[in-house]
This record gives structure tokens, C-alpha cells and sequence, in this order.
């Protein structure tokens, strides 16, 4: 501000806030740290204290991230996608029994099945931008169609073994080895810590998500649909285009996240992955992400799902604790969140 | 398309349900002019210009830019926007959760070659504009720390950067305070000198005699005329749109207007005030008196009605209604005391626009009855079509959706709503913003009107001069502080000095 002249009155005043977002954000990774420092100190004899545990926490809610980082994208414009819990039971039903039954060979499998997603995406993201639908019907119809097609392929309980597809067998087990962090198991043998390739395939998802929000025409044009929709419209951007990609690229990063997910678990069947799409949203409050859309982005949702993992992880390693602890803890950070979320616009529109 | 012509309208039709929007109208633009576009309510303004920038459909007629081959018929805003053709409205179209810097480029950010967003170069291209046209902000920040005023800049700024030929103005000034009014006709006047070509809609006549050099005339759909600005005095303009002899606005109070402090007292606010937006002031209101609060934007005139009004809770003092002590803390208990308010945002905190005009205009009155005894059919519409007649609100029906009618007329639709409570303190709230000037007067009259009948009303506006026209007494606010009270012989000199700060505001 060298040249200029007069200020307007009140300019001064409001520059340089601390952004109530960043905050929430902070509050975020702080209260991650703080769960898994306390996760440490009391299971540190049951091995919770250990570099594995952390990498099986990415492990097992790989397929969770990748779903969570669409969904993000999805709430930024505002709009919903409950779909996701369905649509990762049918992708590794259809991989587990397309394998067994079909004889065909795993890429082909994961093909198809980012294929159905990319159509199943098309098609809700067209009646989402184009026909002007509530997102929360059409993709509560996605969540119905997929849960349902998922029995019709099979009700059986199927499992994948090395047997059905020995490629998809070695993918699942392929372990790589961290070259530090190990420890010493019963016969005193060092046990150098792993993770797989469906780690590897959620933090690439979350990497390219993250530059794809921040640095593309795409990813900025979903903040400016969540923030006002006429505003963006009128700032000539296609709106309706906009959403329909949205919807696309939450339905392709639900098929790469049913395949992380079918990775991990090695089976399918009708009541797998229920209620994966409400730890999908719940991960993107934790994350920052706003449900009215436009505030948000997937490393507070990356966060997020690391305490969701976190949590079910210390109950696990209690073992005494009921199963449905993890849910009312993650019932307990939500309302935290929501309040804080709440304070914070407050105290903006006070400010004003 | 002949020399010096960027944008030429032929015979453009369109057709509202119920409703000829327009009929036949011509408009010509040309290179390095502020061309003023004016009519009442309805004229069909605003259809005109969406018609030109693609979000209305026109049935008939042609578009020529200059430039490009042939009829121009645009089905988008960027469309318009690639034609040349750029828009600012009344209500600010930015995103306030993306930075200053987004706002200015989004949709046609610098790219890196790798095709993904520069960020650095759109900071320093957002900070070299904002810099050039003297908008003081912090072009990473999120838009929603600035004030609409600023909003409003960053706009006009998005829009001027566009390379445009031809820039739209749809009431631009309406948030603005004075001085910023003035920065953004310096920056109009820098346009015009480069050569583009600026339609400015506004209802402000003395704007448009500061800065345009033609008018266009526009009146319930039909042309009436285009004249140079030398040619068509304000009275004659007046009279081009109103389509009759200009009523008189100088004298419309009575006589023995003023005489009013031995009626009873209505309201008696003593030291109350709400943390951050108005600081304890006491104020007395007589019955049948038009109390006019007066500042610049942002001096706390709609807070301290809104104190009052419980729609922000007071948290200190006393307020007493007709002699008893009461507490507000939500506008239903204002409500219920015979208060109503008439807020000055009338599209976020007035109009339900879905609902029909019959709904919009009862709806306070339901409120205050309660949601279980609901009125009669028969009684809502005797109702509706009472303040329609009275207000003369245009609609095609009672029925119609109020999102369909013009601003003006929303306005009426808010003002019916309150009126039907039959309420015995009206605080109106800018009643008169970006309305025509026949509506304005209709409005100024019908508030001397309801005080006449007992009624008091305290008047916010940003006109001093429609303020002197009716009000008794005048309150003076700034920065958030009520600093003084004129009564007696209102001047527009007195009140600028009282507003300014200067000695006469005891």
C-alpha cells in the first residue's frame, strides 16, 4: 500500500483477523494429537504406543479417506452424498464375486468398477446440477439402488483368497516396509513396521484432492458454489456443471476408496460398509467442513477421519468397552465441533 | 452499426406471466458514455438489462455489440461477459467465503503452465487493481471481513477489470455512503474516458445528473424517449416517468405538523443500548409523531431502531411503552406491543418470496394472533386486497409469488404487512431505498397520513431531504452514538452540521 490515498472508513479495522476457519482447523489436529497422545499413555503396554498402530489406523480407514475426500468436495458446493456406504458394499460385492465367479482378472475388476462408479456419479450429478433435485433424495435413491444391487450380484458372505485371484490376494498383502520404528516381538525377532498399497493409494487421493482444491478452476469454482450459488452463476460459472462434477468425482473416489476398502477386509457382503457415508460426513465436520457448503478442505478431513480411526482403534485396544463407545464419542466431538462452528460465525457476524 | 456505437437494442419484447415486461423498446449506447436508464417500478428496467445479459429470454427484437458479427443473443452472464458486456447489481454477487484476489479473478484466474491456478500472480494482479482504484483491503482476506461497501467496490473492480465495452451499473450507490459514491463516479468518469460505454440504473436523480450525459426513459414497458442530459430538466424527467404532471415534493406536511409535545408519550428509551453496535441513548416518541433518525452509513441508525424493536436484545437500560416498564428481548414481544418494523434489507429479513402477496401481507398479523387461530379466508383476502388497492401494489393477482413483483412493490407488499397489524409504532427502515421517485412520495405521504390518524413512526433514511419533507424531530447519530436532537425549523444545513459533528446539535 505505497500509492494510495484516502481510506475508506472501517478498512483498516478489518484487515488482517485471525480467520475463524484456520482456527477450527487447528482445533482439529491439536484435539488428534491430544487423543492419540492420551491413547499412548494408557494402552502404552498393550502396544498402543507404537508406529504400526498408527499405520494400521491408515490402513483400515483407507477406503474411509478416499470416500471422505470426495464427500468434502461434494459439501463444499452445499450439497450432500449419502450414497457412498451403499456404493463401497456393491464395489467389493462386485469385485469379491466378479473374481470368483466371472473368472475375470483383478484390473479388469477394478475397472469396471471405477466405471460403474463414474456412471453411477454421472448420473447423480446430472439429476443434482442439471434437473435441480435435493442432493439428500437423489443420492438417498443412489444409497437404495447400490445397497439393493448389491444383493442382487449375491447374499452370500463371499470372501477373497489367495485361490479366487491370486493378483488381488498379493495387492491386499503387499507390504511395505517403513526402515525405522520397529520393534522386537516375542522371540525377540525386530518387526519393522508396514503399510499397504491401499495407504498408498488414499494418501495419493488426499495429495491430488488438496492441489486440486487449491490450485484448479474446478476446485475453486465448488468453494464459490458453496458460498453463494447465484453469486457464482452470475460470476460466470457454470453452475450446473460445476455439480455434476462434483457428484462425479465423489462417486470415482468412492469406487477407488471400495476398492481400498475391499483391500483391507478381503470380503463382501450385503451389510458391509453401513453407515460408512455418516463417517464420511462426520470426518468432514471434525475436518472444518461446513454442511451449508463453501468452508472446508480435505487435510482438516483427512484429521478428521484420523480421529474417527483413533477412536474406534483406543476402544479396540481396551477391549472391554462396548462397540458402540467409538459411536458416541464420535457423537460427543460432532456436537464440539458444531458448537464451536457456530461461535465462530457468531463472533464474525459481531465483528462486522 | 454506425461510428461510435458499442451496443444497439432494436424492438426488444418480453412477456411476464400476466404481464407485457416490455413492448418494442430501442436502446443505443455509444462509445465513452454514462447513459442513464430510467423509469418507476415495473418500467421495465431491470428485464431490459437481463435481457441484455442473458438471464431473461427475449421473444422479439435484435442485440448488436460492437465488434461482433451479427445479432448478439446471450444465454448467460458469461456470455455477456464475452461479448463485452459486464454487470454490477444492487445486491453485491460475490462469494464472501473466497479471498478479495478470487473474487476479482475467479472464472478467469492467471494460469501457470502446468494449467492450474497461479496464485501468486492473482494476488499481485487483485493487489495492483484494488491499488489502482484506491480500495484499501488485504486482497487475501476472505470477502466476508469487509463491509458491503467495500463488497460492493470489489464488484465494480471485478467488473471494470473485464475488459469490457460495455459496463452495467444496476443501483450501485445504493449501499454506498457519500464519499464512496463519489470515489466510484471518479472511477466512472476514467471508464468513460477509455472509451467503454456505462449504462447506470439508479433511482438517484442527482447522480445522474452528476455523472451521465444522456438518459433513456423507460415507462411500464414501452420507450418514452432518449434525450441528452442538457435537454431534460429534473422535472421533465420526473414527468417522462411518471407519465404525468410531477406531483409536488417540496410541501407535503400540514400545517401545525409540528406541535407535539404535549401528546402522550409512546416510547421512552432511557440509556439503552446493545454491546458493539449502539451505545446507551434515551429517546422519547409522542403519539402521532414522525421521528426521523439521521447519520451516515454505519452511524448506528438501523441498531438503535433494532435496540428498541427487541430484534437485538438491549443490554442496558429501560424502555418504557405507553408509560410501563417493559423488556423485548425478541421481536414477538414487540410485536404484541404494537411495534412493527420494516427492515432495511428487505430480500434477507422482509420478503418471504415463495409465499403470495396475500400471505407476505398478513403474515404479522397472523404472528401476532398466534398459528392456531387462523384467520379466514374470506377476512385474508379482504385484507390483501385493502392494502393492494391502498398501497396500489402492481401484481397480477393476490396469489402471485412476491419474488415476481418489482422492488418497489416488494417494498409495498413489507409496508401492507405491518399496516395490517394496525400498529401503534412503525419503525420503517430505508422505505424508500431503491424505489421510484412516484412510490417514494406515495410512501413520504401515507407516513404524514398515519401520523395524522396517531400513529408514531420513526423514519430511517439516507435522504436528509425526504427526511425533512416529514419528519417532526430529528435524531443525529455517529459512530454508533445517538449525539443529538433537532426540532423546529428543519433545514438541510442544520441537519448536515449536526451530522458532520459541528456546533448546532444540541
Amino acid at each position: 500500500m505505497t500509492s494510495t490515498t484516502e481510506k475508506p472508513a472501517g478498512a483498516l479495522k478489518e484487515r488482517r483477523q485471525m480467520n475463524g476457519n484456520t482456527v477450527l482447523l487447528l482445533i482439529t489436529i491439536i484435539l488428534f494429537f491430544v487423543l492419540y497422545a492420551a491413547g499412548c499413555a494408557v494402552y502404552a503396554g498393550k502396544g498402543f504406543a507404537t508406529v504400526q498402530t498408527f499405520l494400521n489406523i491408515l490402513r483400515s480407514k483407507a477406503g474411509l479417506l478416499c470416500v471422505t475426500c470426495g464427500m468434502t468436495c461434494v459439501m463444499l458446493t452445499g450439497g450432500i452424498d449419502i450414497s457412498v456406504g451403499s456404493l463401497v458394499a456393491m464395489d467389493c460385492m462386485l469385485l469379491s464375486y466378479g473374481m470368483a465367479n466371472w473368472g475375470l482378472s483383478a484390473p479388469v475388476m477394478c475397472l469396471m468398477v471405477l466405471g460403474i462408479g463414474v456412471l453411477f456419479g454421472l448420473f447423480q450429478g446430472y439429476c443434482v446440477g442439471y434437473l435441480n433435485i435435493q442432493p439428500f433424495i437423489v443420492t438417498m435413491a443412489g444409497m437404495f439402488f447400490a445397497r439393493g444391487m448389491t444383493a442382487v450380484i449375491s447374499t452370500d458372505q463371499l470372501s477373497i483368497t489367495a485361490d479366487i485371484n491370486q493378483t488381488f490376494y498379493n495387492w491386499a498383502n503387499y507390504r511395505i516396509y517403513l526402515p525405522f520404528g520397529g520393534t522386537l516381538n516375542r522371540k525377540g525377532v525386530m518387526i519393522m513396521p508396514y503399510f499397504g498399497i491401499g495407504v498408498v493409494i488414499s494418501l495419493v487421493v488426499l495429495v491430488v484432492i488438496f492441489l486440486m482444491l487449491r490450485y484448479t478452476k474446478f476446485g475453486r469454482s465448488l468453494y464459490a458454489v458453496g458460498g453463494s450459488e447465484q453469486s457464482a452463476a452470475m460470476m460466470g460459472l457454470n453452475v450446473k456443471k460445476t455439480k455434476l462434477k462434483a457428484y462425479l468425482l465423489s462417486s470415482f473416489l468412492c469406487s477407488i476408496g471400495g476398492i481400498c476398502y475391499c483391500m483391507n477386509t478381503m470380503s463382501a457382503s450385503v451389510s458391509q460398509a453401513t453407515g460408512l457415508e455418516m463417517d464420511a460426513i462426520a470426518s468432514s465436520v471434525i475436518g472444518g467442513t461446513l454442511l451449508t457448503g463453501g468452508v472446508g478442505n480435505v487435510i482438516g478431513s483427512f484429521f478428521g477421519v484420523l480421529i474417527n480411526g483413533t477412536i474406534s482403534t483406543i476402544v479396540q485396544t481396551n477391549g472391554k468397552l462396548a462397540s458402540s463407545w467409538p459411536n458416541i464419542l464420535t457423537a460427543a466431538l460432532l456436537c464440539f465441533f458444531i458448537v464451536l462452528q457456530s461461535i465462530f460465525a457468531l463472533i464474525r457476524e459481531r465483528k462486522k | 452499426m454506425e461510428d461510435g456505437v458499442v451496443l444497439t437494442m432494436r424492438g426488444i419484447s418480453m412477456t411476464f406471466p400476466g404481464v407485457k415486461a416490455l413492448d418494442n423498446v430501442d436502446f443505443t449506447l455509444r462509445k465513452g458514455e454514462i447513459h442513464a436508464l430510467m423509469g418507476e417500478n415495473g418500467a421495465g428496467k431491470s428485464t431490459l438489462i437481463k435481457c441484455l445479459t442473458g438471464i431473461n429470454d427475449f421473444e422479439a427484437g435484435e442485440i448488436h455489440v460492437d465488434g461482433v458479427e451479427g445479432p448478439v443473443k446471450n444465454h448467460s452472464t458469461s456470455d455477456a461477459q464475452k461479448v463485452g458486456v459486464s454487470t454490477v447489481y444492487q445486491e453485491v454477487n460475490l462469494c464472501p467465503n473466497l479471498s478479495v484476489a478470487e473474487n476479482l479473478y475467479i472464472g478467469r484466474e492467471p494460469l501457470t503452465p502446468m494449467h492450474t491456478i497461479d496464485r501468486r500472480a492473482m494476488n499481485r494482479k487483485a493487489k495492483e487493481l484494488t491499488e489502482r482504484l484506491k480500495i484499501n483491503v488485504d486482497v487475501t482476506q476472505n470477502l466476508e471481513n469487509y463491509s458491503l461497501a467495500i463488497q460492493q467496490m470489489i464488484a465494480i473492480a471485478r467488473a471494470v477489470d473485464m475488459e469490457c465495452k460495455v459496463l452495467i451499473l444496476d443501483e450501485p450507490t445504493s449501499s454506498l455512503d457519500d464519499s464512496e459514491v463519489e470515489k466510484l463516479f471518479g472511477m466512472m468518469r476514467d471508464l468513460k474516458a477509455q472509451g467503454v460505454g456505462i449504462i447506470f440504473v439508479t433511482h438517484f436523480l442527482e447522480q445522474v445528473y452528476a455523472v451521465c450525459d444522456r438518459i433513456t426513459v423507460l415507462r411500464n414497458g414501452q420507450l418514452v424517449g432518449e434525450y441528452p442530459i442538457a435537454e431534460l430538466p429534473r422535472v421533465k424527467l420526473v414527468a417522462a416517468m411518471m407519465g404525468k404532471d410531477f406531483d409536488d415534493l417540496a410541501e407535503i406536511k400540514p400545517e401545525g405538523f409540528e406541535a407535539h409535545a404535549d401528546a402522550p408519550v409512546v416510547i421512552d428509551a432511557k440509556g439503552l443500548s446493545h454491546k458493539g453496535t449502539i451505545k446507551p441513548f434515551d429517546l422519547v416518541l409522542h403519539k402521532g409523531e414522525v421521528i426521523g433518525l439521521t447519520g451516515l452509513l454505519g452511524s448506528g441508525r438501523s441498531e438503535l431502531a433494532r435496540t428498541i424493536y427487541g430484534a437485538d436484545k438491549a443490554q442496558t437500560g429501560t424502555l418504557k411503552v405507553k408509560g410501563e416498564e417493559v423488556k423485548i428481548s425478541h421481536p414477538i414481544g414487540a410485536i404484541h406491543l404494537g411495534m412493527g418494523l420494516l427492515p432495511d434489507d428487505r430480500k434477507a429479513e422482509g420478503i418471504i418470496g415463495d409465499l403470495s402477496v396475500r400471505e407476505n401481507i398478513i403474515l404479522a398479523l397472523q404472528a401476532r394472533q398466534g398459528m392456531f387461530k387462523q384467520m379466514s379466508r374470506a377476512k385474508q383476502e379482504e385484507l390483501a386486497d385493502k392494502y393492494i388497492d391502498i398501497l396500489q401494489i402492481k401484481t397480477a393477482s393476490k396469489e402471485t409469488p412476491v419474488s415476481q413483483l418489482s422492488g418497489g412493490n416488494q417494498q409495498k407488499v413489507i409496508l401492507a404487512r405491518w399496516l395490517a397489524t394496525d400498529p401503534d409504532f412503525l419503525i420503517l427502515d430505508e422505505p424508500t431505498r431503491g424505489i421510484d421517485v412516484g412510490t417514494k412520495t406515495e410512501i413520504q405521504k401515507l407516513i404524514i397520513q398515519l401520523a395524522g390518524e396517531g400513529k408514531s413512526i420513526m423514519f430511517i433514511s439516507s435522504e436528509i431531504e425526504e427526511m425533512l419533507r416529514t419528519c417532526n424531530r430529528m435524531a443525529v447519530l455517529r459512530d454508533g452514538a445517538k449525539v443529538g436532537e433537532l426540532d423546529g425549523d428543519l433545514t438541510q444545513e442544520r441537519v448536515m452540521a449536526a451530522i458532520a459533528g459541528g456546533a448546532d446539535n444540541g
